[in-house]
């Protein structure tokens, strides 16, 4: 069989080629012509159709996307830290400061001492819905890769995770094997899981999100950025050999929704192996100690094409690679299916002649496949010979970074007008103080509210020994150096019917949300990562959502300062014409001076002071209460006030620093009820609540109003805590006092509406996973 | 910081795929003692006083966790040394591989819910008379994170009997059995009481930081007394 | 090139939880009459030469220190083409 060679294709320019197959559209393909010159060769041809397909190139995004862009401008990069934010003042470092923005691998933040951290959140949505284990291993596997090519050993992982309802029973099939492959992955990775989401929702059903996040550390000199600087500079690819896995996964798989059969017949998905990949990040970090590595890139979605042109892009700009020098697992590969595959646990280094024997010998060392595949030259060019032929010459940013723009069309729905009319006003409410116990158990005991602990007991939250405060509290916390106590939070959130009422709203509560979840634990919010799942962009009503969402996210980010340093869309998350709640998923990193003095989320001491921070309205579209009680979703989302939300974070890491407070919890879904029910279980504390004067009380206990959070206060601070508050002008409220019970058992008692056991609390909170997922 | 005899040299073993050597260093250092790196591909035990085996996925855990490593160029003066008395710890994956190579009897298979299960488990030590238990009371009630998929230990009844009644199981679980362990066995000992392997982790319960306890100190001070006392490697 | 088959089970005595599952889930999917289900390992081991009776002695060695934990697993060996 003819290799389709350069000089083949220069001879057949009327050769029929399966672009549309592919995933190209016939302009796409007439364009690469014309950046040719010539027809592609069938090797080309594969490169620029997964590198410009939907996941690889964000086609119908960047348009939109380019608004972070702008927030990172505004912020100012290298700006020095706001005066008054944080407890200490007397630091000389410039926390904060962005060292790699947009366009990097991961965006990477300066935390103090010396020290950076880089964070990124992306999805495996697709793959998880046709192979739940595999798929969440190998998104996991990817992200940690994405952290390991920025430099940074890989410190924790956290997983946001969403699917149909609880009962169905596609849910059963899917949720356990997406558990059992992160676990499974991140455990023998020896990664600890400190945080992440599970939410049910019936638009999911089909449609899972497993979005996978990953926190690295590093000193500011180890930053590697993907150059291949250096003509004359060796190519390195090592890890797995290359097989035939999940060949166009990336073009195919993410950008076609599922017909209503269920998943494709076609098996494009990848199969990790995490032992390799802790080999991997052993070999890569002695690599990178000993100052041997010019450049890196990990191989994700679109494999070899994407490391080499990416690679190649960001350098002098041109280089060589000898493709038969790629190990293969299958000796019957195509080139065109080398360039395309996705075989897991493979990275692409740069390293000079001086030092490649040097490298080849470590990769020994760790039992690590090494080969180099290639050359850095100046000729601007990335060409890739097999058999001796040239198959491929092509300009590298044109594969990389100029792939298709679209300006996909978009218009406010139709039906968003009456959606937003149609408030939760008159929904019933209870009344009566059964009513209100009755309330209060079936919200603690729902699917979206109940504990998640069947899924978190199956990570490993120990592993690296630096983790001080993992799931269920409010944010993740891992110490980075034990000699200080410095250490970093990271909270995800997400809010999809707030984001249906509202999307720039939405988006904006998100941000709102895994902001205030980083204060409460004392950490000060510096930084954003997010993941925005969609349907499909094609449809004018998503597209809208979507921009609005980035217009809405965009914003906060500004007023909050805290830019979005890099993430992930994944588009096409619908079956049919149904799309998925859109969900934008925000990660907000934070840095704390020292871990020894983070605020935990429950109340532990009896007779310290439970305050209630922030102002509370009738606030109940998208609620909890409406979903759960009534199957309703309708009307506004609870209003976004952005300066609330850092005044009352700067109290909450003030006093955390001070010492002032026992814990603190933020309100968010299912609102003070939900805090308070969480609070008091987390360790076997009860509380006695007591609903100020005039106040409506079903408002007071399940209304989401935002910028709230519960603080217990010791007696002897809370005139100085009184104080602080009013100073800063952040309403409060003392509601009641942590008790344990004396000799009887502890409650959680709202006095004059319902006093309820924490046993029986403990049981409808803690039953219900349990009950659905233990046969 | 607790400054045990001077010089102490405990040796923590890297295999490839292990995760919590580094943590078990510390908990050495903590204790007072000098971790001493040790790789799986050397076999020279370089004169400590003590071998740690840490926690995690030697080889991917493949073919049978610990069958692998077991076979390492170190396991070879480890399992004579051991046998002439020096201490020698398991921990999780180090318990696996201390049964794969007898210095331990029984086994460790699949957690009977066959779920990995991460938590901060109750146990009783019931024997203080080992080179790793000697910090403790009698008796004593512990907490100490647990976190593994293939925890459950078996053996056969003969066995069983036999380690009870030589007093050889070190530590027991309490409350609920994790793993579906036989007879809630989560430590054992061999007669001579060097050699301790258990499934939970003392050394990610060393401070309070970032452990639920500092309940697992005492098994790596232990150590640092029964060494000075005993065989150098 | 001859094919050795070792074919590795966990003793009757002990505890298969992965076999039980399957055992599980062939119920649910309306498999009757299954009274019992237990899960093994299979290892084909390719010779470079014929499986003579030192080549088998040499792998039945392998088998019963690698390949199988005597402590709770049996093993079978047979050439491939017999049984």
């Amino acid at each position: 069989m003819t290799i389709d060679t350069v000089k083949h294709a220069e001879a057949t320019p009327d050769h029929e080629q399966p672009w549309a197959e592919l995933g190209l559209k016939e302009d796409e393909y007439q364009r690469i012509r014309d950046i040719l010159g010539r027809r592609p060769t069938s090797s080309e041809l594969a490169m620029y159709s997964v590198m410009w397909s939907e996941h690889c190139s964000y086609k119908s995004s960047k348009v939109h996307l380019r608004r972070f862009g702008e927030v990172q401008e505004s912020a100012g990069i290298g700006a020095e830290r706001r005066a008054g934010a944080r407890p200490d003042n007397s630091q000389e470092t410039a926390a904060g400061k962005l060292l790699a923005g947009i366009g990097e691998n991961a965006g990477v933040v300066d935390v103090g001492h010396g020290y950076a951290v880089t964070f990124k959140v992306e999805s495996h949505n697709h793959p998880s819905y046709v192979e739940p284990y595999q798929g969440a291993a190998t998104g996991v596997g990817g992200i940690v890769r994405d952290i390991l090519a920025m430099g940074a050993r890989p410190i924790a992982v956290m997983d946001p995770l969403r699917f149909g309802p609880l009962e169905a029973a596609d849910t059963a099939r899917v949720l356990p094997g997406v558990v059992a492959g992160i676990g499974g992955y991140g455990n023998c990775l020896g990664l600890p899981n400190i945080g992440g989401e599970v939410v049910f929702d019936a638009s999911y059903a089909g449609n899972p999100l497993v979005n996978a996040l990953c926190v690295g550390v590093m000193k500011h000199e180890d930053l590697h950025l993907a150059h291949a600087s250096g003509i004359g500079n060796l190519v390195l690819l090592y890890g797995a050999k290359t097989g035939g896995d999940g060949i166009g996964g990336v073009s195919v798989l993410a950008s076609e929704t599922f017909d209503e059969e269920g998943p494709m017949k076609r098996p494009s998905v990848q199969v990790g192996d995490p032992f390799m990949e802790k080999l991997l990040i052993e070999c890569t970090l002695e690599m990178f100690a000993d100052g041997l590595v010019v450049g890196i890139q990990d191989l994700g979605g679109a494999g070899l094409s994407c490391a080499t042109s990416e690679l190649a892009s960001a350098g002098e700009g041109g280089m060589h690679v000898v493709l038969d020098d790629v190990p293969l697992r299958d000796s019957t590969l195509s080139p065109e299916e080398i360039l395309m595959s996705e075989s897991q646990e493979r990275m692409m280094a740069v390293v000079t002649p001086d030092d490649i024997d040097r490298v080849l010998e470590i990769c020994r060392k760790w039992d690590v496949d090494a080969t180099v595949v290639g050359e850095v030259n100046d000729s601007g060019r990335l060409t890739i010979e097999w058999r001796g032929e040239q198959v491929v010459d092509v300009p590298p940013r044109t594969v990389a970074h100029e792939g298709p723009v679209y300006e996909r069309p978009y218009a406010r729905p139709s039906w968003q007008d009456a959606l937003q009319a149609a408030g939760p006003q008159e929904l019933p409410r209870p009344s009566t103080g059964d009513e209100f116990r009755t309330t209060l158990l079936l919200l603690a005991g729902s699917p979206n509210l109940a504990s998640k602990a069947w899924v978190t007991d199956q990570y490993d939250r120990y592993v690296l020994g630096n983790t001080v405060l993992a799931q269920p509290e409010d944010s993740g916390v891992v110490r980075i150096d034990e000699a200080s106590g410095l250490g970093v939070a990271m909270a995800t959130d997400a809010n999809g019917r707030y984001t249906k009422l509202d999307p720039y709203a939405g988006a904006q509560l998100a941000l709102a949300e895994a902001y205030r979840n980083v204060a409460m634990v004392g950490a000060q919010p510096l930084a954003v990562s997010d993941c925005l799942n969609f349907g499909s962009p094609e449809d004018p009503d998503v597209m809208w959502q979507f921009a609005e969402a980035v217009r809405g996210l965009a914003d906060a980010c500004r007023a909050l300062e805290t830019p979005v340093t890099g993430g992930n869309v994944s588009f096409y998350n619908q079956t049919g014409d149904k799309a998925i709640l859109p969900t934008p998923v925000v990660g907000v990193l934070g840095v704390i001076e020292d871990v020894s003095r983070r605020t935990p989320s429950g109340f532990r001491t009896p007779g310290q002071a439970i305050y209630l921070l922030g102002e509370t309205r009738d606030e109940f579209g998208g609620s909890e209460w409406a979903h759960v009680v009534h199957g309703h979703l309708g009307g506004r989302p609870p209003a976004v006030d952005l300066d609330a939300e850092k005044v009352l974070a700067d109290l909450v890491v003030q006093a955390s620093h001070e010492g002032m407070i026992g814990a603190a919890h933020d309100l968010s879904d299912g609102g003070l009820a939900q805090a308070l029910v969480e609070s008091c279980l987390r360790y076997g504390a009860g509380a006695r609540i007591r609903i100020p004067e005039g106040v409506d009380p079903f408002v007071f206990l399940f209304s989401e109003s935002q910028a709230r959070a519960i603080v217990a206060v010791p007696e002897s601070e809370e005139e100085r805590f009184a104080d602080i508050c009013a100073a800063r002008g952040l309403p409060y409220q003392r509601i009641g006092v942590v008790d344990d019970g004396g000799d009887g058992a502890p409650t959680l008692d709202v006095e004059g509406i319902f006093s309820v056991p924490l046993d029986e609390l403990r049981e409808a909170h803690e039953r219900t996973l349990p009950a659905r997922f233990e046969a | 910081m607790s400054k045990g005899p001077p010089d102490v040299r405990i040796g923590v073993v890297t295999f490839p795929g292990s995760l919590d050597d580094r943590d078990a260093a510390r908990a050495v250092r903590i204790a007072g003692g000098e971790p001493v790196a040790l790789w799986h591909g050397d076999s020279d035990l370089y004169q400590v006083d003590a071998v740690v085996l840490p926690g995690g996925f030697s080889y991917g855990d493949y073919l049978r966790c610990g069958a692998i490593a077991r076979f390492a160029p170190v396991m070879e003066p480890l399992i004579d040394a051991a046998r002439g008395g020096l201490p020698v710890l398991g921990i999780c994956n180090g318990f696996q591989i201390l049964c794969e190579s007898h210095l331990l009897p029984g086994a460790l298979i699949r957690n009977d819910h066959r779920k990995f299960v991460c938590r901060d488990q109750q146990l009783r030590v019931e024997n203080t008379t080992t080179a790793w238990t000697s910090g403790y009371q009698a008796d004593q009630e512990i907490v100490i994170p647990l976190k593994n998929g293939e925890g459950g230990y078996v053996a056969d009844e003969r066995t069983l009997d036999e380690l009870e009644g030589d007093g050889r199981v070190v530590f027991r679980y309490l409350e609920d059995n994790p793993n579906g362990s036989y007879r809630d066995i989560a430590g054992i000992t061999n007669a001579r009481g060097n050699v301790v392997g258990l499934m939970p982790h003392p050394e990610h319960a060393v401070d309070t930081v970032t452990g639920p306890t500092t309940d697992g100190l005492a098994v790596f001070s232990s150590c640092l007394n029964a060494a000075v006392e005993g065989v150098r490697a | 090139m001859a094919r050795v088959v070792v074919d590795v089970m966990l003793k009757p005595e002990i505890l298969d939880p992965q076999g039980k599952a399957v055992h599980g889930a062939l119920g649910r999917l309306g498999f009757e009459g299954v009274a019992a289900v237990r899960q093994g390992k299979r290892f084909e081991i390719d010779l470079a030469g014929e499986a003579t009776p030192e080549a088998i002695a040499e792998i039945e060695r392998a088998a019963g220190t690698l390949l199988s934990n005597p402590v709770i697993e049996d093993f079978t060996i047979h050439v491939e083409g017999t049984t």
